[in-house]
């Protein structure tokens, strides 16, 4: 596999360039996109949006807040004013709703870095891969949550890398790179998706809180898969798609139900066979075939790309 | 460890193993876990301590409240239309991401309005305050005497005079110029009453460093042990003083032998028409009642009422009058 060969060609082949990077570059804007909103302020006097991803007020009216800062700031004994208040209910209801780590694969700005690094992990062919349990991220999360209780105030803010790159973006970077170096090195060189997967307590809190919610992926058409794995290879949280995709023998519904999957879309964007679809997290059912305009259209597609 | 010498049916077995399996990856984890929690914790304390240059915005509590309450985002820096107000980076000795000022660089203006405080939606910054004038941002502090202008007696003044609380926050205290024998000093004072703190006086400081200084309020402020009461302003909380003056003791007034000021009534020395020489005048009068065992003060015979036998160390006329007589 040379250095710029296509890494899921069978996808490629099947619904084009565009296709087969759908959700990726849909994901990509958004992430930028709420970047560049946030920039606008600082960069062009355009205040759409102030603050940072730990609380922002939208054109001077909507707040959003971190429901896990907010949850810090109540455990440390403060009680915080109504608005701080209602911004985290905002990101609470909105997340209850579309998949916590939606968040993550959405619109956190480490995502671009942790992604960059296992882009390049795989192109350079990095095998070997520190072992550490994907469940650290509970036991970090409890002790984020800790730490204010025993007195130490928002101590994980000290080092948290996510607020540190999104904070530093907007209000100036200073020596916070060398944190998001250093998260970076991590996922390349020491463990495979070691910090989103492993070790974020932010991802870990927002993927608690997605367990009940309502947008999921499911693997309706699951009886065409062909066991290629790129859908396993292309997820950042491979263990979830198992249960759903194999699960027919053990009567397992195809809807991906655990709550570490982040609702990126990758596996969607990277199955030739159209397995993969979001729905809701009820809709149980399974599909046999492609349904025909869908496929039709993805021909097209690949005519006018080629 | 019976279970390894007598082996167990194999599925138990396994059970045990996947058991301990499971006990030692939770040990494993919470080891280090409470590693990071605990580095986390003392880097916490560490970086609680704010260095004396650092302000936190008007409104902000205790240190330690305030890292707990104040959530990072940057909203006060926004609406602090003076530019004020920055979040700390990482390398900055503040605790990363929360705002402050430095007061020589850029003070506070003590806006009216205080949109700073308006703004956090935590209440890090207390909605409470809404008169600037009771804010505390820090106290300044006349630091260098050595070299501030005014103390060399001459007159700048200018953090007097830019001082948006002039005359109550900080005044111009007068004091004779000892150097030149004829002139006044003008000493800035501040008093922490009225000072909020906000930096302009450092800020205008016209020395190459500042003599004047804001410090942090629990850094500036000396206090009183609990019981002291400062009598002046006690008697005018009261109306009269507080010390029944008939009940006090009264001491020699300490003068060389022989010499007596005219007009000047020293009870306790020259004694009343009523005092008996040599026995104490008011029961209690320790001073007197120590006379005996004076060394010395035997010599001149009692009765003598111009010499202050009654001195602790009384030796101190007789050397005197030795002196005279050589
Ligand atoms: S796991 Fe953490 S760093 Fe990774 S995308 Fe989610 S919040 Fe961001
Ligand atoms: S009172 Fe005004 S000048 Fe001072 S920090 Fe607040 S907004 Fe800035
Ligand atoms: S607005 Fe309040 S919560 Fe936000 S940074 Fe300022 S003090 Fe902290
Ligand atoms: S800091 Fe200085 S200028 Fe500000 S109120 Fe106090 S004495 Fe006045
Ligand atoms: S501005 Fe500086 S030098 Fe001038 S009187 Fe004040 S402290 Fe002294």
């Amino acid at each position: 596999m040379s250095f710029l060969s296509p890494r899921f060609p069978a996808a490629l082949a099947a619904k084009g360039r565009l296709g087969a990077n759908r959700w990726l570059l849909l994901r990509r804007l958004s992430q930028f996109g709420i970047l560049g909103l946030f920039l606008l302020g600082p960069l062009a006097g355009l205040w759409l949006v102030k603050g940072n991803l730990s609380y922002s007020l939208t054109l001077d009216t909507l707040p959003l807040a971190d429901p896990l800062l907010v949850l810090q700031v109540l455990f440390s004994g403060h009680r915080p004013e109504g608005m701080a208040l209602l911004g985290a209910a905002i990101v609470l209801a909105f997340y209850l709703l579309v998949g916590g780590r939606v968040y993550c694969s959405w619109v956190c700005p480490m995502n671009l870095v942790t992604d960059l690094a296992g882009w390049l992990r795989e192109r350079l062919g990095l095998k070997g891969s520190a072992h550490i349990s994907r469940r650290s991220r509970y036991w970090i999360l409890g002790l984020t949550l800790l730490l204010p209780l025993a007195g130490a105030g928002l101590a994980w803010e000290l080092i948290n890398p996510v607020s540190m790159l999104h904070r530093g973006l907007i209000f100036g970077l200073g020596a916070a790179w060398t944190v998001v170096l250093a998260i970076f090195l991590l996922d390349l060189l020491i463990m495979s998706r070691g910090w989103c997967g492993h070790l974020c307590p932010v991802g870990a809190f927002y993927g608690l809180l997605g367990r009940t919610s309502l947008l999921r992926v499911s693997a309706r058409r699951r009886q065409e898969c062909d066991d290629c794995m790129d859908c396993f290879a292309a997820c950042p949280e491979p263990q979830v798609i198992r249960p759903a995709l194999k699960g027919e023998a053990n009567g397992t519904g195809p809807v991906i139900l655990a709550s570490a999957c982040t609702n990126c879309g990758r596996c969607i964007d990277v199955c030739a066979k159209g397995v993969f679809v979001f729905g809701s997290r009820f809709n149980q059912h399974t599909q046999r075939c492609a349904p025909a305009g869908e496929a039709e259209g993805q021909t097209d597609h690949r005519k006018t790309i080629h | 460890m019976s279970d390894l010498s007598n082996s167990p049916p194999a599925k138990s077995d396994k059970a045990a193993a996947a058991r301990r399996q499971f006990f030692a990856d939770a040990g494993r984890m919470a080891c280090g876990v409470g590693l990071l929690g605990l580095g986390l914790g003392f880097h916490a304390k560490q970086a609680r301590a704010l260095p004396p240059a650092a302000l936190r915005p008007p409104g902000a509590g205790a240190e330690e409240d305030f890292l707990g309450a104040c959530i990072r985002c940057g909203l006060c820096v926004r609406d602090c239309p003076y530019g004020t107000l920055s979040l700390a980076r990482p390398e900055q000795p503040v605790s990363t991401g929360t705002p402050y000022f430095v007061a020589r660089q850029v003070p506070c203006e003590m806006c009216e309005d205080i949109p700073c405080v308006k703004a956090c939606p935590t209440g890090a910054l207390d909605h409470g305050l809404t008169d600037i004038n009771q804010a505390r941002m820090g106290l300044a502090v006349l630091l260098d005497q050595e070299t501030c202008l005014n103390f060399l007696g001459l007159r700048c003044d200018v953090c007097y005079r830019v001082c948006p609380v002039i005359d109550k926050a900080i005044t111009l205290e007068l004091r004779p110029n000892t150097r030149t024998g004829r002139h006044s000093m003008f000493i800035p004072t501040v008093h922490s009453e009225h000072c909020t703190g906000c930096g302009k006086c450092e800020r205008s400081c016209v020395l190459e460093t500042a003599a004047i200084k804001v410090l942090p309020v629990p850094l500036a402020k000396g206090e009183l042990g609990q019981h002291y009461r400062v009598g002046w302003e006690e008697e005018k909380k009261a109306g009269h003083s507080l010390v029944d003056d008939k009940g006090l003791g009264d001491l020699p007034d300490r003068m060389p032998e022989g010499a007596r000021l005219e007009g000047h009534f020293d009870p306790a020395s020259q004694g009343g028409p009523s005092l008996a020489p040599g026995k104490p005048a008011t029961p209690g009068s320790g001073v007197d009642s120590l006379a005996p065992s004076i060394p010395g003060a035997d010599a001149h015979g009692p009765g003598v009422p111009a010499i202050p036998q009654n001195i602790p160390g009384g030796g101190l006329p007789n050397r005197l009058s030795d002196e005279a007589a050589r």
